[in-house]
This record gives C-alpha cells, sequence and structure tokens, in this order.
C-alpha cells in the first residue's frame, strides 16, 4: 500500500516537471491522473488497489460516529431511567484478528459502541473479555455488531 | 445565515454539556467501577467532543479562524477516553474489586486469574532474590 502511494506522488511530481507548473493543484490534478493510471495498471501492482482501502477506512470512520452517538443515547437511556434496569457481566468473544494493530483498533470501536467495554484481552490475541451492560437483550445483537466491525476492520487492513 | 449557525453552535455547546451532566448522574447512580466506566468512556467522550466542535465552529464563523489545535485535540481525546476506560476498569479487575450482581462472568475468572497470580509470584520472587 505505501509503495503504491509512493507510485502516485512520483506520477505527480511527474506531471508538475512536464507541466513545469509548480503548484498545489497541479500536484492534485498529477495525483489523480497518477490514481488512473494505478487504477489501469493495477494487475501489475502487488497487493490491492489502494484507494480502495481508502475508501474503507472512511466507512470504518463513519461506522465509528454512527456507534458512538447510538452508544450514548443508550447510556442516557440506561442511567436516566427510574428503575435501575441493568444486568451486567463479561463475557467471551473471539476474534479472527491477528495483527496487534487490528485488535487495538477493534477494541477501541468495541469499548465506543453501546453497552459494551473491553476489559481485557487474552495473551494468544484470540480472544476479547468484554464487559457489557445489558447481558441478556444484547449478546446477540452485539455479535453481529463485532462481525460488522471485524469484517470493515479486514476491508482496511488486508 | 449567520443566525442559524449560531443557534447550531448554540445547540452543538448545550448537548456536550448536557451530555457531560448525564456522565456526572451515571457515575453517582450506577452500581459498581465498570458500569460507572462505561458512563464515563462515552457520555463523556461524546460530550467534550461536542463543547470542542462547538468552539471550533464559533471560532470559524465569527473570527474566520480555524483552529486546528481543536481539531487535533478532538482527536487526542477521541482516541485516548476509551483506553482509559478500558485500563481502569482491568486494573479493578484484576485487583479484586466486586463486581455487582451478575448474569455472566465467564472466563476472566476462570482463565486469566491463575496466569497472572503466577506471574505476580514470579516477580515477586524476583524482587525478593534481587
Amino acid at each position: 500500500m505505501a509503495f503504491q502511494i509512493l507510485i502516485n506522488v512520483v506520477i505527480a511530481f511527474s506531471w508538475m516537471f512536464l507541466k513545469n507548473q509548480w503548484a498545489i493543484p497541479d500536484f492534485i490534478i498529477g495525483y489523480f491522473w497518477g490514481l488512473v493510471i494505478l487504477f489501469l495498471m493495477r494487475r501489475f501492482l502487488p497487493g490491492r488497489f489502494y484507494f480502495e482501502r481508502v475508501l474503507a477506512a472512511g466507512r470504518l470512520f463513519f461506522l465509528f460516529l454512527r456507534e458512538l452517538v447510538l452508544a450514548n443515547v443508550q447510556v442516557i437511556r440506561d442511567i436516566l431511567r427510574p428503575k435501575l434496569k441493568i444486568e451486567p457481566g463479561i463475557f467471551a468473544m473471539p476474534t479472527e484478528l491477528k495483527s496487534d494493530w487490528e485488535i487495538t483498533l477493534l477494541s477501541l470501536l468495541i469499548t465506543l459502541t453501546p453497552g459494551t467495554l473491553v476489559m481485557d484481552i487474552s495473551d494468544d490475541n484470540k480472544i476479547l473479555y468484554i464487559h457489557a451492560m445489558n447481558i441478556p437483550d444484547t449478546n446477540q445483537a452485539i455479535a453481529e455488531i463485532k462481525n460488522t466491525f471485524e469484517k470493515a476492520i479486514m476491508e482496511v487492513t488486508r | 445565515m449567520t443566525e442559524t449557525i449560531n443557534i447550531f453552535i448554540g445547540l452543538v455547546v448545550l448537548l456536550g454539556s448536557l451530555l457531560s451532566l448525564v456522565t456526572t448522574i451515571g457515575l453517582i447512580r450506577l452500581p459498581d467501577v465498570y458500569t460507572r466506566s462505561h458512563a464515563a468512556s462515552k457520555s463523556a467522550t461524546l460530550g467534550v467532543l461536542l463543547i470542542l466542535i462547538g468552539a471550533l465552529l464559533y471560532f470559524w464563523f465569527a473570527d474566520n479562524y480555524f483552529s486546528a489545535r481543536l481539531v487535533l485535540g478532538i482527536v487526542f481525546v477521541f482516541i485516548t477516553a476509551p483506553v482509559a476506560g478500558h485500563l481502569i476498569s482491568r486494573a479493578a479487575y484484576y485487583t479484586n474489586v466486586p463486581l455487582w450482581e451478575k448474569t455472566v462472568q465467564d472466563d476472566l475468572k476462570t482463565k486469566e486469574r491463575p496466569k497472572t497470580k503466577k506471574e505476580v509470584e514470579k516477580r515477586q520472587k524476583v524482587h525478593t532474590e534481587a
């Protein structure tokens, strides 16, 4: 991915050399054409076309914002309800993510999602221990959310 | 145009402070450390975030000054607050702070515990030898 970005920057600079114009807009135009060239030549480059990953990262960011707002709505509802109706507990969730980076990102996302908080991670990076605010009604839904998160992170990292 | 923006900014800041208030109520009402850290790590993050965004927009539209430091502050709070919540609840768990009346309390009890205890003993042994 870094290699493709480097090529793209080099193409943008070649564009500026060809035009003999040295301003930011020329760089952006050259970068755009470099993107087109890289897209056409994606078969010959190692790895995936990198702009897909940039788009996936953008999607992940918006997912993140949405979950943050939903989490807050739920916390407010839990706190301001006249009778405290919560059943907290700790459950284990196996994860397929491997590298430290991905797991950090996943636990950051989980911590900011409705009703869940990462407590610990097993030594072999395979199980996340999560504290949940409402065990019975969210267990299923949470598993689904985790799947979407894991998928979104994998879209970005591999 | 400026009126609507002013009202919008006011709403954003008000929402942020209300969220902070709710966080405080949560800290008082909720029963144990872990549920409290739920409230603290989520609502407080979004509350501070909204207030900072309100300040950013205000100085942008009123003084025509875009403060990049506020953006940086937003990003830093965003990244660090959940980590702090995680570390506090983890430290609480490993220093035997009791949980509330629970339903499922899987594996932290069964798996991690003996290992860390052994590690603690090992560390203590190293300390006494050294």
